[in-house]
């Protein structure tokens, strides 16, 4: 299943004969570049500090923090309600996706299910703010290797989605959807119409896109070969998202375990992979994989039950003693929460484990050996949001 | 069926109805490879496996997860069990001081599933993309030498998460090659995560949670009333 592919096993030894070279006695002048805080290709602030020696690079250390909020303590003063506002903000470009790991979470240890018609509901805006986030990426890593044009294109058709999110929550960046038992409310009036259109339009964007950036040459010479990540480096690292499915892993956790609450098995979909495991893979993993979420949106659409959209719950919320961890299948990979309850109104410990944390903590072992152009593809594809690496 | 006699199971597949019996067999075959190691385990039927180990065999539990196709490294942290003084709930130890009512007597400590007889636990988890299964390690810390040996040999994405570990709870790990903070200024005092570590805002403006369990207006009203 993670059989490692020719430029893979290539990438290794590569690797390998970096590392014998850093090791050789006579050092010729190296030279040390900051990257950052404040950078084009870092999404927020993170800081790389990289040794280059010559053009290549020869150690690159991120240094995170600058926007670190400590959610993970301030979750144990707040109550499940509050804490659901407060973990939209770690992902920003997909934040209803964030709310669904530790809502299930919680819905676990109380014993409760949301109604038919909210978990469908659920799973389209989940699809959707995949949609908002990685029609970004494909944008801003465009952008960031010179090409213009994909960045207004994904900004002119993010806006779809994105009016479509804000008319079903209230919320363009920061929903707060999502309770305990259900949804805050059920679909505005001709919703399920207009997010059809929204749908096709992406779809068509994902066509244009396709075309004007993927199929680019340049874009090409930039990506195929670069920063290759072996499957086996990539899992034991705990990659995940479609920077896993890059590497030619067949994994992703809305088809193989997918938690109760969510309706991906009611649609018709398929899971994409590569074999290379380059910069180029990571790409067009995820816009087939945006291409899916929009045929998901769609196929759920026609299906929604009618019914309520709020189970049955107290008003006061309060969880049974437990512990539990429930991981989603995000925008960037597995995001999920160890949610560990004492019976009380507030969480006794929520380990938030987000997927550009695990994603980024690559960066050193994949850096290395590469050019400093390069650098910028490289971080460019594994795409994190500084949110989420350092909550 | 007795469990034990269930030896051609030991890879689960496919996650057939009896899950339960399944996680069963990963804590037999766990057991048998780091032997007296295992010191506590918890199975929650069709969801989750919790494998307390005992310190020397924090390592081997990693490597023997990793031998037995738990590939997949999902996260490394720590869990303080120490009743917190600070925020448990809303007339918490502090709260009552401050506002004049007499002191509470502080609560016992209770470890979660697979127990523990310490406050500081290692939490990790491991996932196995062939078996659709996690499992949930913990290990207990004594609190006069908070040291464990490093996962980073076994799972190389173990290196920051035992950074984050060492600056939020003060842990250190025996052999990790780059033992720096990550996110909090090398001149920090004091471990963040630690449950007797103040969360200044919160003393500042002391429980907002008392205003806000209120009813919100319009539906919270209907549906409140049905527990």
């Amino acid at each position: 299943m993670t059989a490692i592919s020719d430029p893979q096993s290539v990438a290794a030894l590569a690797a390998e004969a970096v590392d014998n070279r850093v090791n050789l006695d006579f050092e010729t002048e190296g030279m040390t570049l900051n990257m950052g805080p404040q950078h084009p290709a870092t999404h927020g602030t993170l800081r790389i500090i990289a040794r280059l020696d010559g053009e290549q690079v020869i150690s690159a250390e991120p240094m995170c923090g600058y926007m670190h909020r400590g959610y993970e303590k301030l979750t144990e003063v707040r109550t499940y309600p509050q804490i659901n506002a407060l973990i939209n903000r770690i992902d920003w470009l997909g934040s209803f996706a964030n709310e669904v790991p530790f809502i299930l979470a919680a819905e676990k240890l109380m014993g409760v299910e949301a109604p038919p018609r909210a978990q469908w509901i659920r799973t389209i805006l989940f699809e959707m703010s995949r949609i908002a986030n990685i029609s970004l990426f494909l944008g801003d890593f465009g952008l960031q290797l010179g090409g213009m044009t994909a960045g207004f294109y994904a900004f002119r058709d993010r806006e779809w989605v994105l009016n479509q999110i804000e008319s079903a929550t209230g919320g363009r960046f920061h929903p707060n959807f999502d309770r305990i038992g259900g949804l805050k409310d059920d679909l505005p009036k001709g919703w399920i119409e207009s997010s059809h259109t929204a749908m096709d339009k992406l779809l068509a964007f994902c066509d244009e896109l396709e075309d004007l950036l993927v199929g680019n040459e340049i874009f090409q010479a930039r990506t195929r070969g670069i920063g290759v990540i072996p499957a086996e480096i990539a899992l034991s690292y705990g990659l995940s998202g479609a920077n896993l499915r890059a590497s030619g892993v067949d994994w992703d956790l809305r088809r193989d375990n997918c938690p109760p609450g969510l309706v991906y098995d009611k649609a018709d979909w398929k899971v994409w992979t590569h074999p290379d495991g380059d910069c180029f893979a990571r790409t067009w993993v995820r816009l087939q994989e945006t291409r899916e979420a929009a045929k998901i949106v769609k196929q759920l659409l026609d299906t929604i039950p009618s019914g309520p959209v709020m189970a049955k719950v107290p008003r006061i919320i309060k969880v049974p003693e437990g512990e539990a961890y429930v991981a989603t299948e995000n925008p960037l990979g597995e995001m999920g929460y160890y949610v560990v309850s004492k019976g009380d109104l507030v969480p006794f410990r929520v380990k938030i484990r987000s997927a550009s944390f695990n994603n980024i903590s690559i960066v050193p072992w994949v850096a290395r050996g590469a050019y400093v152009p390069d650098l910028i593809s490289i971080l460019g594809s594994l795409y994190f949001i500084l949110g989420d690496i350092d909550r | 069926m007795s469990q034990l006699s269930s030896a051609d199971t030991e890879t689960p597949e496919e996650a057939a109805p009896e899950i339960d019996e399944a996680r069963e067999a990963v804590l037999a075959e766990l057991t048998e490879r780091i032997g007296d190691g295992v010191v506590g385990s918890h199975i929650r039927p069709g969801d989750d496996l919790w494998v307390r180990v005992d310190r020397a065999n924090w390592v081997a539990a990693a490597e023997a997860a990793k031998a037995m196709g738990y590939r997949f490294f999902d996260f490394l942290s720590a869990i303080d069990w120490l009743p917190s003084p600070f925020g448990r709930d809303m007339d918490s130890q502090e709260d009552r001081v401050v506002s004049g009512a007499p002191a509470k007597e502080p609560e016992a400590m209770v470890q979660g599933y697979a127990g523990g007889e310490t406050r500081f636990q290692l939490l990790a988890r491991v996932y196995s993309i062939s078996a659709g299964m996690g499992i949930t390690f913990k290990c207990d810390l004594p609190d006069d030498d908070l040291t464990a040996a490093t996962w980073t040999n076994v799972y190389a994405g173990a290196n920051w998460h035992e950074r984050e570990a060492r600056e939020m709870f003060g842990f250190s790990f025996d052999g990790h090659p780059n033992m720096i903070n990550l996110y909090l200024p090398a001149d920090f005092v004091g471990h963040p995560l630690r449950k007797d570590f103040p969360l200044l805002a919160r003393r500042v403006r002391p429980w907002p949670g008392i205003v806000d369990v209120e009813p919100m207006p319009g539906v919270a009203d209907e549906e409140g009333e049905g527990e």
